[in-house]
């Protein structure tokens, strides 16, 4: 059974690293989890991206959040991910697996996935 | 919304938004009833505005910050014989203790029952989302109560650490999982 003190654990295990997590903010992935886009699966996709972005040791540099409804409540579940110095691109009708290539294509290999961006669908 | 743990996950977005410091989500389990509260202490809402959410033809447009949220959850009950209710101090109002609980009871062995779902995947993006809230989460039946609190693990992990980083929500996770097993519940 896990106990509360395990954290403490986690913790010391952690501090070590906790300046490289602080994150530069250099990339954000903002998932919109209003009742639109909790509606649509924007949940999975969320945690999705959270897994993924640690999996690929990319949190010194991306930072995943949420926000409210963005006001094209159709194309839901709706990610944004901004990079310091381009254009933003927004992915529309995302799910956790296509979350999961938007990491490993666009996040790490810097190449957005153009088939799923708002312009393309 | 296909679980009741996502409309748990949207009502308590409105708690979030309402500038809350404490979010308590506690779900109760007997017999045939499935019934739960999320109460905070955000900026709460007037009367009239309470009255409105339950309109979605009103709250649209108007209150556009609560939407379509209520309704759902308004939805979800009825359909299965249950109910809902809203209670809010504003605070203008109430300066020394405003807040908003919404309550939720479900007939469970109603055809229209809508399932829990994955209400570990709600807590633990609840605190992904927003890491400086502190968050009560408790789940009760016959067979004992399970619980977690943000603030008992803010105490473990002192102030190095968010409650946000990977390693941490993914241990929220299997101690949610491993306490709601401890007590029976099937996710």
């Amino acid at each position: 059974m896990k106990s509360l003190e395990e954290l403490a654990a986690i913790r010391d295990r952690m501090k070590s690293r906790v300046v490289l997590r602080e994150g530069s903010g250099e990339t954000r992935v903002v998932v919109g989890m209003a009742t639109c886009g909790i509606a649509a699966g924007a949940r999975p996709v969320l945690n999705a991206f959270v897994e993924e972005v640690a999996k690929e040791n990319l949190t010194d540099h991306v930072t995943v959040t949420q926000t409210g409804c963005i006001g094209i409540c159709q194309y839901e579940p709706v990610v944004e991910v901004f990079e310091a110095g381009k254009e933003k691109v927004t992915y529309v009708k995302m799910t956790a697996e296509k979350a999961k290539r938007v990491v490993e294509e666009h996040l790490k290999g810097g190449k957005p996935v153009s088939e799923y961006t708002i312009g393309n669908n | 919304m296909k679980e009741l743990s996502l409309n748990i996950l949207d009502i308590a977005q409105n708690s979030v938004k309402a500038g809350a410091k404490h979010i308590g989500i506690h779900i109760f389990e007997k017999a045939n009833e499935l019934s739960f509260e999320i109460t905070d202490d955000g900026c709460g809402m007037k009367p009239e505005q309470v009255e409105k959410l339950i309109d979605p033809f009103f709250t649209t447009r108007t209150t556009r910050k609560v939407g379509l949220g209520i309704p759902f959850l308004k939805l979800a009950a009825e359909q299965s014989g249950g109910h809902i209710s809203v209670e809010s101090r504003s605070r203008e109002d109430y300066p020394d203790n405003p807040g908003t609980r919404v309550f939720a009871l479900f007939r469970t062995d109603n055809i229209d029952f809508t399932p829990m779902g994955d209400i570990t995947s709600t807590i633990v993006s609840l605190i992904q989302g927003a890491d400086t809230i502190d968050y009560d989460f408790s789940w009760e039946n016959e067979n004992g109560s399970a619980a977690l609190s943000t603030a008992d693990m803010r105490e473990m992990l002192g102030d190095d650490v968010a409650l946000s980083s990977p390693e941490i929500l993914s241990w929220a996770g299997e101690y949610i999982n491993e306490q709601l097993a401890a007590i029976n519940v099937q996710q």
